[in-house]
């Protein structure tokens, strides 16, 4: 009778073991990023050489439709956009746009993929990459 | 002594599930895939579809006419930001179709597992205004939608964008009409 309990015990622990290296406590998600706050602000931001913020602004709205999003808020004065993408899974992205010294405007840019934050520098490439295009600007990365 | 064994019997099968389950939690993480961000040949046609532009500089006149369309069509509008030129506007509806519920009726006939058919869904609209140029004058108008299905389980069963040409030039016709313009393929 003992020995049968062998195998649910060993299925446990090693239950335990792989799930340790997730999470004890969810409510942690609540300001959790793996990656450092600075190194995910370089892979979220680029500097276009404009200061026509409401340009700025509709052409991110125009992008984020070329790439299949749906927008769900948008709002001049913050200079914020957001929008969803749903294509078998659900992709949010909020997209902002704020003057950065007398020449520049930063356009900072979040994903959320399903439940997971986006923190791979490629989508976030190209994003840019499909953005700069539409602005006719070279988006600039910033250190 | 058969007792004992189907006890064993279970004991092994809730390892057996529990070892799969924390293989599969394992795996915690998901990865967006690699073309989520891309632009693709087609997105260039996609655009073509969803867009018309009109003949004037009026962009708030033809937010409102578009805002109204969307009512017409029954959509309640979420949100919006003149300044942007953005409407959004979702309904929530059956989506129930009779293939899938024969299907479902019929596999439970034959089979006696139930199947869940498609139950409800969220319909979802963002329209978007854009000035082209003054002149002439000519105002762009892009209008995207998507939607979610659950079943009768209460799961998601469907999560896609709407991408059928007709539901684009259907739209554009009403909101034509509205505006009194004609609306032109970009």
């Amino acid at each position: 009778m003992m020995k049968n309990r062998f195998p649910v015990a060993a299925a446990l622990c090693a239950g335990l073991l792989v799930l340790g290296g997730c999470q004890t406590d969810s409510r942690d998600q609540a300001l959790a990023t793996s990656q450092s706050q600075v190194a995910l602000r370089s892979i979220q931001t680029r500097a276009f050489d404009t200061t026509d913020r409401d340009k700025t602004l509709r052409t991110v709205i125009a992008t984020l439709q070329d790439l299949g999003f749906v927008i769900d808020k948008a709002d001049d004065t913050l200079g914020t956009v957001s929008a969803t993408k749903l294509d078998g899974y659900q992709l949010r992205m909020t997209v902002s746009a704020r003057p950065r010294g007398e020449t520049q405007t930063l356009v900072r840019a979040n994903a959320q993929y399903n439940i997971t934050a986006v923190e791979d520098p490629l989508p976030y490439q190209q994003f840019f990459e499909a953005l700069s295009k539409s602005m006719f600007l070279e988006a600039q990365q910033v250190e | 002594m058969r007792a004992m064994k189907s006890l064993r019997g279970r004991r092994w099968l809730a390892s057996a599930v529990i070892g799969l389950s924390v293989l599969s939690l394992g795996a915690c993480q998901q990865t967006i895939p690699k073309e989520a961000l891309q632009l693709s040949e087609v997105s260039l046609s996609i655009r073509q579809r969803q867009s018309r532009y009109f003949e004037t500089v009026d962009e708030k006149m033809l937010l409102a006419s578009s805002a109204a369309v969307l009512q017409d069509l029954g959509f309640n509008i979420d949100e919006s930001e003149t300044e942007l030129g953005v409407v959004v506007g979702s309904k929530d509806r059956d989506a129930t179709e009779a293939g899938q519920v024969v299907g479902a009726l019929v596999m439970a006939a034959l089979f006696g597992v139930a199947v869940p058919w498609d139950d409800e869904q969220k319909i979802r609209v963002s329209l978007v205004t854009r000035p082209i140029s003054e002149t002439p004058p000519k105002m762009a108008v892009r209008v995207t939608f998507q939607r979610i299905v659950w079943n009768t389980q209460k799961q998601v069963s469907k999560i896609e964008g709407l991408d059928d040409p007709e539901l684009y030039q259907e739209f554009f016709d009403k909101l034509s009409q509205s505006v009194f313009l004609e609306a032109y393929e970009i």
